[in-house]
């Protein structure tokens, strides 16, 4: 596929998925778009708002323009880490580079799409997402599929910088197909009074999902949030956890995470704060819904300590939709499928994700659809 | 004959429990209670702690676990013993939990919501933005319903919910319990307003008694020994259960009134 200047000339099959999953295909709420098709990024724009505030280009095109990018190339994920470390850092298909300039502050949310449109194809992308000092921003990812492709497996290397003072707050969504494999190697790192925000969703039906994204929190009072709204259904495999790294003084790490388990579903939830710094701390805490009986559910809380005065805790809970909840949304005039929806829905707590109204709203509705269609 | 129907419809119950036998896990709670309450009217019901009340409440509104041994629930001229619980609220009846459950990821918003047949985008009118104002609860709009609400808050949202849903009867679990003076006045006055501006009934478990002093009740029943002896005033079969207890309030009503 040609890259292309003009969002109208995507395939109209591309952009109607997209639009399912969030992505604003009229750009008109978004500060830039960046469509990465298959092997290679068909279209990157920044929306003229927002011009002199970020830099969104392909990665191929960000090797040629800056040099120094080197000093952020491969120096947070290794490239031995395993096979499809060594794959993508064999050979990549581009990707996408952001930089948030210096002390801007971007209310609007980026949209970048990732799509695989060809059956057995290895999607392998390598990103890199620069918050510059000061900067304050909040991005929306979304990666899906095109129903036509089957078999295919997605790997994808991000590898992220908070600088001194920044905040990102960045989402992902996942929609890719029941029959996809997806291996992201992420890792962040935050410097003195950074913050980094990582939401994950993942809503649709998956082959099979194994991610485990690192936050170094190098700087001083630093903080790293993870939070995860999984919904594993139609025998998807979610191997999914994070880990935080607390290095710097007064440093700290939040997790939270909500998986429901159904319809033959599994879910391997991990979650590890590494505290080594005496100063710092962490809270994990993980929900669970088992739906069914050919469902899984495995949580895996890990806290270290390396200092006195490390505080870290953790709260895990699994458990079912107690009847008296359910019985007492019927005495309100709800069916009891109805009933269960709605505490399902009511499960998937964008809250959580400390996203600004609109972006909240719009997250809000991309899971109503999912809970619509279960 | 057609006076005789006339006379019939008018006369119509709007709840009539019939001989109705009730086990919990196999043990017989209720044996024979019989009951039929008109619209309109605020019923109160009394009786010693694990007397059967909240099972009662419970057979009517169909919550489990209870198993109707025999006799029937009718409610509006249609047998409910077997229908489930969203039936039963379909048809009008409602209750109001002595404890609600918490729920979380679910704001009183959403139920008020659902309570009032609307869609979870759709905003409350002006007047329904003014009951909940009146009730105090704007403030928690947004919070998980019943999570980290004291006892008052619960009983608001409780009856508040009941207000929205417009049931034609009421069934509340002891709305007087654990709830401070100031929402107990709100809510039986709001309860009492409602049932002056409908045609709906209540039905009120009590302890203490406190909830008499905001409402007009002329009916008390009280359950005693899986049977039920109703009688008129409940202001005074009050006070006789205070003076003497409960079977000697029975036995000694018994003597100086016919039951109703």
């Amino acid at each position: 596929m040609v890259k292309t200047n003009e969002l109208t000339r995507i395939p109209h099959t591309i952009l109607e998925e997209a639009y399912k999953t969030g992505i604003d295909t009229s750009e008109d709420n978004r500060s830039g778009t960046l469509f990465h098709v298959d092997q290679s990024t068909i279209y990157s724009k920044i929306n003229e708002l927002f011009k002199g505030k970020i830099e969104l280009m392909d990665t191929y095109d960000a090797l040629h323009k800056y040099p120094w990018i080197d000093n952020y190339w491969w120096k947070l994920v290794d490239k031995e880490k395993d096979e499809f470390t060594r794959n993508v850092s064999k050979n990549f298909s581009g990707g996408y580079f952001m930089r948030i300039l210096p002390n801007v502050e971007v209310t609007v949310p980026l949209q970048s799409c990732l799509m695989i449109t060809e059956r057995d194809l290895e999607q392998r992308v390598h990103n890199i997402i620069i918050a510059e000092e000061g900067s304050k921003a909040h991005i929306i990812t979304s990666c899906i599929q095109h129903p036509v492709a089957d078999q295919a497996s997605h790997l994808g290397v991000s590898e992220i910088y908070v600088k001194k003072g920044a905040m990102l707050n960045f989402t992902m969504i996942h929609s890719w197909g029941e029959k996809t494999l997806v291996r992201p190697r992420s890792a962040a790192l935050i410097e003195d009074q950074g913050t980094f925000v990582s939401n994950y969703i993942c809503l649709k039906p998956v082959r099979d999902v194994q991610m485990y994204p690192v936050a170094i929190c190098n700087g001083r009072d630093s903080k790293v949030s993870f939070n995860s709204i999984l919904y594993g259904h139609k025998n998807s495999v979610l191997d999914i956890g994070s880990k935080a790294v607390l290095n710097g003084a007064d440093s700290k790490a939040e997790m939270i995470t909500r998986a429901i388990a159904r319809e033959g579903a599994t879910m391997i939830v991990k979650g590890m704060i590494d505290g080594s710094n005496s100063n710092c701390k962490g809270h994990l805490e993980c929900r669970g819904l088992i739906l069914d009986d050919e469902s899984f559910i495995h949580s895996v809380p890990e806290l270290i300590a390396r200092k006195k005065g490390t505080e870290i805790t953790h709260e895990a809970a699994i458990g079912k939709i107690s009847e008296k909840e359910i019985v007492y949304l019927m005495t309100r005039n709800l069916s009891r499928g109805e009933v269960v929806s709605m505490i399902v829905r009511g499960f998937m707590d964008v809250g959580i994700m400390g996203l600004p109204k609109a972006l909240k709203e719009e997250v809000n509705h991309i899971v109503d659809l999912a809970a619509e269609g279960s | 004959m057609g006076v005789l129907i006339l006379h019939k419809v008018g006369m119509m119950n709007m709840l009539e429990v019939k001989d109705l036998k009730v086990k919990v896990e196999n043990k017989v709670i209720l044996d024979s209670i019989s009951l039929n309450l008109k619209s309109k009217e605020n019923y109160i019901l009394f009786g010693p702690n694990g007397s059967g009340k909240t099972t009662f409440i419970n057979a009517i509104m169909g919550i489990k676990p209870y198993e109707v041994v025999s006799g029937k629930i009718v409610f509006m001229g249609k047998d409910i013993t077997r229908k489930d619980v969203d039936e039963r609220s379909k048809l009008g009846i409602s209750v109001g939990f002595q404890n609600p459950p918490e729920i979380t990821g679910i704001k009183l918003a959403d139920i008020l919501k659902v309570c009032l047949g609307k869609d979870s985008m759709d905003k409350f009118s002006e007047g329904e933005k003014k009951l909940i104002e009146a009730f105090k609860l704007t403030a928690f709009l947004d919070r998980d319903i019943n999570v980290g609400f004291s006892g008052g808050e619960r009983k608001r949202a409780e009856i508040l919910q009941m207000m929205f849903l417009k049931p034609k009867l009421l069934l509340l679990d002891e709305p007087d319990s654990g709830v401070d003076v100031e929402s107990l006045r709100l809510i039986a006055c709001e309860i009492q307003r409602f049932v002056d501006n409908t045609e709906s009934s209540t039905l009120i478990v009590t302890h203490k008694g406190d909830i008499l002093e905001y409402i007009k009740a002329k009916y008390a029943c009280v359950i005693l020994e899986g049977k039920n002896h109703c009688f008129a005033d409940p202001k005074r079969v009050f006070e006789t259960i205070k003076k003497s207890g409960y079977k000697e309030c029975v036995a000694c009503q018994k003597r100086v009134e016919e039951e109703w």
